[in-house]
């Protein structure tokens, strides 16, 4: 390679890494979720938690009952018993009993499918929202990802109630104004702060899982393409060497 | 070769020949493959095509697979997407090489005309076949921009609704023309089938034959080479040029290796990183179609988001879409702004390796920008590198006829 | 080029392997391909095993239900058309079912896991029409010497009992017995053989 395309290439590379604030426009005070996909463990107790919190307004109609306990290696009949509510085959898709139209009347919005969530709000969102869930000034329930979400605290026996701590800080034109600072835990909950802070990443990684059931065995036959496309590289490389051989 | 003596060999040979007498088989593999004589100095630029026609076939293969589960209807696409995903046997598989293949046919696009700017492959006599790349590159970015629509995501609706909009900033037939592109009154349904028809096979088709004319326009000239010589120049007492060898065996061994090279880098994003990180599958696209809730950041996939960052840098609608539109079109007429008698970077003034650089930054630094949300520094900055685009071409024009030049070597460097 | 000094072996060689090689990994890419075209996990779920309970019929009544897109009869025989049984079998084209199709269970005399009820694919092994149960013993327009059984309305073939077809007609065979079992005493389970598999 030349000096002239090495220029170019560090060149863009600088270039790249300085722009990367723009590239990763995240906004700030995501926590990192942490799960590990691979824990089967983690998403079998996020099921639980997914079916017993979420499920009796959200739906998962991606999913199918069959397929968490091929993934999850779940009896059928256990899932059958704790998962699956009214009569519902094995094979069909994770549907609420709740109408569309019941939920525009008793909630104010209709819940939406949490099938994709884990992709179009990615985990950390996910981990964080369930964590910042507090009750506001007027006694409603408010999150800090999602202000004046519509959704209460589902959670909120496990995890007790927050309440907001406010501080002053600069509006930028040139006045005060106030800003929540941080949470903190005003009522206790039945779990203790710990306890909550594994219960959610448990549900995260259920809501991953739900999100692209496929993931494990994707990476894990990607390996052995890897491995292989490494092997006809060698392989086709000795190849045309042998043939430019003839060529000078 | 030994003279095949086993009765299998001469039945082999036999049935060849009923063939050759009925097609041009050998004549054709000779003209192409044995008899076709490329410089022997192609680099690393070099490989983009043929790896550009390796993801063509591969994405009407897979594109095919996928057209046998996904239904064309507003209220089914998103759903049959998933379906694809979860329910059809390896459909996941499919999913991720068409997505994945997509964004990496630009990456070799863009790599492979970049080539050009660099050794002149677009100078005469190959005008046309720069022309041909041109009109594969127009049909390309349409034939993507339908595809992205039919997974009817928030994205897929909300990126459909700016870019046909945009259409109705033309004068007087502007909105009876985003009405007819549309096929009713806003996108819908009716909208998403007509795109399923032009993806699936329209586009296609059109795109095949222009592949084809390119390579016939190719095959024509030869190709050109690093050191923008022409090596036909200088032909040997066998008649052949004394710097080219046979495309076969020399070139097809040396792209099946290009080939498994190029497949590692795109199987680790596939098996590893297909969403990359939102740049190939964006994340609102998860989401279904909803035409009563926005997305919070509307953009086009990368691949278009230069010439989306030049259409934001204009404040006045109509003119920015004529900017934008302009920012393609210049495309064409290179082979005529670039009026340098000289074809390789190598042999040009230091000027032009500058011109080349800036346009290279620009081009990716107007991607980036046509990414982001756009404050008031990141406009004028679109601004800035707008007008080192559009500059490029100016100054190539008016600066390639005079200028330093190197002398040419007669023969192949490297 | 040199044409001298050319190692021809080891080109043989090197082309051989990377056919080889790629040859392999085509066949492995095309693998997701072909096995796309399987039942999907929803054409799986919608063709799911059927559970029936059968206690309640009365003899010689059908239950119909639908099975992967075919209709499955369930027929409580009564005790008198299962004694005609074995006197049929001179007048049948295929008595012993060595032509027709059915698991291994329903290889015996009444074509069943348990005598007293026939589950069997209702679809006429001619043309596919859905036969009429007519299971009163007795003389019929078409058959004097009636012992009960299906009689299909399209082209007049008849079936005994047990499904068996009778010689003269147009069906060839027997009517098809679908893999079933009894997850209870009176309580079926089709599409899933004894031992398990479907």
């Amino acid at each position: 390679m030349n000096t002239k395309a090495l220029l170019r290439i560090v060149g863009l590379a600088a270039l790249l890494a300085a722009s990367f604030p723009v590239l990763s426009a995240e906004e700030g005070g995501l926590e990192s979720a942490g799960i590990n996909i691979r824990d089967t463990a983690s998403i079998q107790r996020g099921a639980k938690w997914f079916v017993n919190y979420c499920f009796s307004c959200h739906s998962a109609s991606y999913m199918r009952y069959k397929r968490l306990s091929e993934d999850l290696g779940l009896d059928e009949d256990l899932v059958e018993r704790n998962l699956v509510f009214a009569d519902v085959k094995l094979g069909e898709t994770m549907e609420i009993a709740m109408r569309p139209q019941d939920a525009e009347a008793w909630l104010k919005k209709t819940p939406p499918d949490l099938s994709l969530v884990a992709r179009s709000r990615g985990a950390d969102w996910l981990y964080t929202y369930m964590k910042t869930f507090y009750k506001d000034a007027s006694g409603h329930w408010n999150n800090l990802m999602l202000p004046n979400a519509a959704m209460p605290h589902v959670m909120w026996q496990l995890q007790g109630i927050q309440v907001p701590v406010w501080s002053e800080h600069d509006n930028g034109h040139g006045g005060q104004e106030e800003v929540i600072d941080h949470l903190t835990l005003l009522t206790p909950g039945l779990q203790t702060p710990e306890e909550y802070e594994n219960t959610v990443p448990d549900l995260v990684t259920f809501l991953d899982y739900l999100s692209e059931p496929a993931k494990v065995k994707r990476k894990n036959i990607g390996i052995w393409v890897m491995l292989f496309l490494v092997l006809f590289a060698g392989i086709s490389y000795l190849l045309k060497a042998e043939y430019w051989r003839d060529v000078h | 070769m030994a003279k095949p003596a086993s009765a299998l060999a001469k039945r082999a040979d036999e049935l060849f020949n009923w063939f050759d007498k009925r097609l041009p088989v050998s004549a054709f593999w000779k003209a192409t493959m044995t008899g076709y004589y490329a410089p022997k100095n192609f680099n690393f630029w070099y490989y983009m095509g043929s790896l550009a026609l390796l993801v063509l076939v591969m994405q009407i293969v897979t594109g095919i697979f996928l057209t046998m589960n996904y239904k064309p209807s507003a209220a089914e696409a998103f759903a049959s997407v998933e379906y694809i995903m979860r329910d059809v046997e390896w459909g996941w598989l499919i999913r991720y090489m068409h997505s994945t293949g997509a964004s990496f046919f630009f990456i070799l696009v863009y790599l492979h005309m970049f080539r050009s700017l660099l050794y002149g492959s677009h100078k005469k006599p190959r005008e046309l076949l720069w022309v041909f790349g041109v009109l594969i590159y127009l049909t390309l970015m349409a034939e993507a921009f339908m595809g992205y629509v039919l997974p009817w995501g928030q994205m897929s609706y909300w990126g459909a609704q700016v870019i046909i909009n945009l259409f109705g900033a033309i004068p007087s037939i502007g909105e009876p023309l985003t009405e007819w592109i549309r096929g009713d009154y806003f996108i819908s349904d009716a909208t998403l089938n007509r795109f399923f028809a032009l993806h699936v096979i329209a586009l296609p088709l059109v795109l095949l034959g222009l592949v084809l004319m390119h390579l016939v326009a190719l095959r024509e000239n030869g190709s050109n080479n690093p050191d923008g010589i022409e090596i036909k120049a200088n032909k040997g007492e066998d008649g052949h040029p004394v710097d080219g060898i046979p495309f076969h065996p020399y070139y097809t061994v040396k792209d099946i290796f290009g080939v498994s090279m190029f497949l590692l880098i795109f199987a680790f994003i596939l098996f590893f990183w297909p969403e990359a990180g939102g740049l190939f599958l964006e994340h609102d696209n998860f989401v279904p179609a909803n035409p009563l809730v926005t997305p919070e950041h509307i953009k086009p996939v990368w691949y278009f988001t230069p010439y989306y960052a030049i259409l934001k840098a204009v404040p006045d609608k109509l003119m920015g879409v004529i900017l934008m539109g302009c920012s393609v079109m210049i495309l064409f007429f290179l082979p005529w702004l670039d009026r340098s008698p000289v074809k390789s970077i190598r042999y040009r003034g230091m000027w032009y390796k500058i011109l080349v650089f800036m346009f290279a930054i620009a081009f990716i630094r107007l991607g980036m920008l046509g990414m982001a949300a756009g404050t008031p520094a990141e406009t004028i900055e679109m601004r800035i590198w707008t007008f080192v685009y559009f500059a490029f071409f100016i100054l190539l024009f008016f600066l390639s006829p005079g200028g330093k030049t190197k002398p040419v070597p007669d023969r192949l460097t490297h | 080029m040199p044409t001298d000094g050319v190692n021809n072996g080891r080109r043989r060689f090197l082309v051989a392997t990377t056919s080889v090689v790629g040859a392999v990994g085509v066949g492995f890419a095309a693998v997701p391909f072909i096995k796309s075209w399987e039942p999907s996990a929803r054409a799986q779920a919608v063709g799911a095993p059927v559970q029936v309970y059968v206690g309640a019929l009365e003899p010689n009544q059908l239950l119909k239900v639908q099975w992967r897109g075919q209709t499955i009869g369930i027929l409580r025989r009564s005790e008198e058309t299962l004694a005609l049984l074995p006197e049929n079998d001179s007048h049948l084209r295929d008595p012993d079912s060595l032509e027709s199709d059915q698991p291994p269970f329903a290889e015996n005399e009444w074509r069943a896991l348990k005598e007293k009820y026939l589950v069997v694919n209702m679809h006429c092994t001619h043309l596919g029409c859905i036969p009429q149960l007519m299971p009163q013993v007795g003389p019929q327009p078409f058959d004097e010497n009636w012992h009960g059984g299906f009689f299909c309305p399209c082209h007049k073939s008849r079936f005994d009992m047990a499904g068996r077809v009778y010689k003269g007609v147009p069906a060839p065979t027997n009517l098809r017995i679908p893999p079933y079992s009894y997850i209870e005493q009176e309580t079926v389970l089709i599409g899933v053989n004894p031992e398990g598999a479907a």
